[in-house]
């Protein structure tokens, strides 16, 4: 008895240090967004917000700019998560080859994995430069220029959080085709599958733990992806309300508007919408995925 | 050195009692092998000496020392697992020392003890190696030397023997009965192989679902079982076993009826002439005659020196008899009649399979 | 060989492998191309006067390389400093993330308590509960305990990882019971046994968590925009590169040798640790 009481002091000693800090950072937080969220800061700082229940959700869930953050958000996802896992195959099976050299490669398709998000803007900023880049010489000049043009400021920074995941998706599949079982490969090589059936009826439903895991992954990746967007087009550009997505509205309701409330309703809605995509792709996506060991 | 005493021990988990108020003693400097099916609890038992599972009921005393609420480093004891639980990240030499090292001895008398030890084992060629490097014969010795380098009141081995090929496994033995015997450290050692058991301990007991079934030298219990489990159990094969009854004659003699032929009443035992009895006799108890039970011949086993003849009776029970003549003519099929001899019955109660007392 | 392809003469088969082998060469080095074509014109243009680089079409090597960019974002746009910030702020958060993981993750693979399923289903459920969401509220907590503008402020929110917690325990639950007995025997109490046998054991996860934890901490972004202020004190490199970008509008040069240089740290990490990424980036893949 003495020794089992012992056990478990020890244990809630050592989960304390994690416990406190999730409790102050991360589940405390977590809770008073929807405390604040029923406070209305008024326009000018400094002044004390007052309660409005729940008419400052009402009125910030019917707001255009709210919708039009939904809409810009949305369609990063999707343009962000479909095409970096396709390429992430695509590199991961042309490396998955016994080959000299290969490791090398392997090296090149992981390497944007490092990269952070300032550092890919920086970079690709200068690509989409109207003066200095590549783009006006190849012809590719539109007006307003790339970045300031409310059709194409989404995609182009859309293709920044695409090879930014690159190397990510790489990883991932490569981890997948690596891990499958070579018994299987085999016997439909027997059964005299060739290269491209084998790899849309075989190699790709067994690679879907992969995929399922990388579409997870990766769509929590772009619904945090608002860096690129803050260095290379910020709130003072002409694309900005077609590229205010949720998390980048968050912070600037927060640094530049200086409105917790504001700030507490987007969270709340950022959340809940992550929470229901993780649930969503758990229950329709895991019943497809096939796995193959257990 | 010390003896070991279970005074009505029991563990339970949960619902399940695994050991149920076992009484033994473990003399100082013996070797006593716990022998029994898997489940039976005696590795539970080993464990509870190590205090690597608390006591439920009942006293445990090591020496004089009752050690329920002692901590397992506090109870001085070693203990060698079936997986041998060597520690993959340090050499052997590291792996022997590291007892020493929680001891406090001093360095040099550390590494003349590890050295000692592994010369014992004939490991002082490997010190530099790590656990993966080694066979696992050679794991199982750096194991043992990792026990005796404690000098320990007691050792525990937990089936110390049961990874190890067929071969290595009667060398080891042997070696493990040597150390034994040179060191006298009291000794418990589990395992489910009658004939480990039967080469190794001073004194064997047998579980069987939680509860002791006999403790005795090994002679005693080949000799003597207490049960018919513990009759079957040792040997190999175990000791057959049949259905009978006691019957009084027309002349008030006696005798024993099984599997269709009748028996006089063995000497030595005390008459039950109306119950139902467990009749038993060892293989090499049994030869075939011209009388005795209908039999016939299901399966031949030729193992050299000796020959085992399985047979199946009128009433379908399988009884096996031995027969030192490695030229046995008998095959499959034949009918035979098997002669038992009398002198060398068991009989066992039927239902609780106690031995019948002496007397007449 | 295989019976069947007996009708085709070999050397046929032989070159028709070799060029099936030299098509997959050009595709992997057409996808390598790809990929670190951005870097590379990074590179070359950081190398570059800022008239050249505005030169139509673009030189694709720098003939004359002006490496006075370098010094220029070091000095001026006080790289040096930034990187100093990122390193300290990294450090303290990958000690505190293995620290409190193997700390979590011991307590939950090798200790018996009461509440330990609650608890750990308490530890799962801060993987649903994204950073960004808890940033109003963490931004005051920092700020009223005097933290903002501050390594504190920068690290301590990210001290604790129920990822990192989960990957330490899996690992710890790799390791067999009969060794923590045996170390028990032995006389080396429950502490001990993490010390001398379960981390070592748990090297390799303990490397692939604080591998991870350095590249997410090294590339934080949101996090450092808020907590830290307008002077270069704590300020990390992202947000320095930021900076850089603003100020140094007329010069890409130097604002890509930044980059070049916020880079190279995890370049090396890259090429050394890639075993150790890969494991980290994985982990949460295996079930």
């Amino acid at each position: 008895m003495r020794r089992s009481l012992r056990e478990s002091s020890l244990a809630y000693l050592l989960l304390l240090p994690a416990l406190a800090i999730f409790g102050v950072f991360t589940f405390y937080p977590f809770l008073e967004n929807f405390r604040l969220a029923l406070y209305e800061n008024p326009p000018f700082p400094g002044l004390p917000s007052h309660y409005v229940g729940l008419s400052q959700v009402g009125s910030v869930l019917g707001s255009t700019g709210f919708h039009q953050s939904l809409v810009s958000t949305f369609l990063f996802v999707i343009m962000v998560v479909p095409c970096g896992l396709l390429g992430g195959l695509a590199l991961a099976v042309a490396a998955h080859q016994k080959l000299a050299g290969m490791s090398i490669y392997r090296t090149i398709f992981s390497s944007t994995v490092v990269s952070s998000v300032a550092v890919a803007a920086v970079v690709f900023g200068t690509l989409m430069d109207p003066v200095v880049g590549l783009l006006p010489w190849l012809g590719i000049n539109p007006t307003p220029p790339i970045l300031s043009n409310p059709t194409w400021a989404l995609p182009a920074v859309a293709l920044i959080a695409i090879w930014q995941f690159l190397g990510l998706s790489f990883i991932i599949m490569t981890a997948g085709l690596q891990s499958l079982p070579e018994e299987v490969l085999e016997a439909a090589r027997l059964d005299g599958a060739g290269g491209w059936t084998m790899f849309w009826r075989i190699t790709v439903p067994l690679l879907s733990p992969s995929l399922f895991f990388g579409v997870v992954v990766g769509t929590i990746y772009a619904f945090q992806s608002f860096g690129q967007i803050d260095i290379l087009i910020g709130p003072q550009n002409a694309a900005f309300t077609h590229t205010n997505v949720l998390l980048y509205y968050v912070y600037n309701a927060l640094s530049v508007q200086n409105n917790p409330g504001l700030a507490a309703v987007l969270s709340i809605v950022l959340f809940t919408i992550l929470l229901v995509l993780t649930l969503v792709q758990f229950r329709f996506l895991e019943r497809r995925v096939h796995y193959a060991s257990d | 050195m010390a003896s070991v005493t279970f005074s009505g021990v029991t563990k339970r988990f949960d619902d399940v009692v695994a050991v149920n108020a076992l009484d033994l003693e473990v003399a100082d400097g013996e070797l006593l092998v716990l022998l029994g099916p898997s489940g039976c609890g005696k590795t539970t038992a080993l464990r509870m000496v190590a205090g690597l599972e608390e006591v439920t009921d009942g006293d445990l005393a090591i020496g004089d020392l009752r050690v329920n609420d002692l901590a397992p480093k506090d109870r001085d004891v070693a203990m060698v697992f079936q997986s041998y639980a060597l520690y993959p990240h340090m050499t052997v030499q590291r792996n022997i020392e590291f007892p020493l090292k929680r001891q406090g001895v001093a360095a040099a008398e550390r590494s003349s003890r590890v050295l000692e030890a592994a010369t014992t084992l004939g490991l002082d060629e490997l010190l530099e190696r790590k656990p993966g490097q080694l066979s696992g014969g050679q794991r199982q010795r750096v194991a043992l030397a990792r026990a005796i380098v404690r000098a320990p009141r007691v050792f525990l081995m937990d089936e110390p023997l049961s990874n190890l090929d067929a071969t290595l496994r009667v060398q080891t033995r042997s070696d493990i009965v040597a150390i034994q015997r040179r060191l006298g450290t009291t000794t418990i050692y589990v395992t489910h192989d009658q004939v480990e058991a039967m080469t190794m301990g001073h004194r064997i007991a047998v579980m069987r679902n939680g509860a002791l079934e006999q403790v005795a030298s090994p002679t005693d219990l080949y000799d003597r079982p207490a049960t018919a489990f513990v009759a079957s159990f040792l040997g190999s094969p175990g000791m057959n076993l049949l259905a009978a009854t006691g019957f009084t004659g027309h002349d008030g003699t006696p005798g024993l009826r099984a599997a269709g032929a009748e028996l006089p009443w063995p000497d030595g035992f005390s008459r039950q002439p109306s119950g139902d009895v467990t009749l038993g006799f060892r293989p090499e108890a049994a030869s075939l005659g011209s009388e005795g039970l209908d039999a016939r011949i299901i399966l031949v086993e030729r193992l050299g020196a000796e020959t085992h003849l399985i047979c199946s009776l009128a009433d379908g029970e399988r009884v096996v008899v031995r027969q030192r003549d490695r030229q046995s003519s008998h095959q499959i099929s034949d009918h035979v009649r098997i002669r038992i001899d009398t002198d060398q019955i068991h009989l066992f109660d039927a239902e609780s399979g106690l031995r019948l007392g002496e007397g007449t | 060989m295989p019976p069947t392809d007996l009708k085709t003469p070999a050397t046929t088969r032989k070159s028709h492998r070799r060029s099936r082998l030299i098509l997959r060469y050009v595709l992997l080095t057409l996808g390598a191309v790809i990929v670190l074509f951005p870097v590379y014109v990074a590179i070359v243009n950081s190398l570059l006067e800022p008239s050249q680089i505005a030169h139509q079409p673009p030189p694709l090597f720098p003939l004359h390389p002006q490496w006075n960019s370098y010094s220029r974002a070091w000095s001026q746009g006080s790289l040096g400093i930034y990187l100093r910030n990122s390193a300290i702020q990294t450090a303290l958060i990958v000690t505190g993330q293995v620290a409190t993981s193997v700390l979590a993750g011991f307590a939950f693979a090798f200790l018996a308590f009461p509440f330990k399923r609650t608890l750990f289903i308490t530890f799962l459920a801060t993987l649903m509960i994204p950073f960004e969401v808890t940033v109003t509220t963490n931004l005051s907590t920092i700020t009223s305990l005097g933290w903002f503008n501050s390594y504190a402020g920068l690290a301590v929110p990210f001290l604790a990882t129920g990822f990192g917690t989960f990957l330490m325990r899996q690992a710890f639950l790799q390791i067999p019971r009969d060794l923590r007995e045996a170390a028990e025997l032995d006389g080396y109490g429950r502490l001990a046994f993490l010390w001398r046998v379960a981390i070592p054991l748990a090297r390799p996860a303990i490397a692939a968590l604080a591998v991870f934890s350095f590249l997410s901490s090294w590339n934080q972004y949101l996090w450092p925009l808020l907590a830290t202020g307008n002077d270069n004190s704590v300020r990390t490199v992202q947000i320095g590169l930021k900076q850089l970008l603003n100020t140094q509008l007329d010069q890409i040069n130097v604002s890509l040798a930044g980059t070049v240089i916020a880079v190279v740290p995890l370049i090396v990490l890259l090429v050394i640790f890639q075993k150790q990424l890969v494991r980290g980036l994985t982990a949460g893949a295996v079930k």
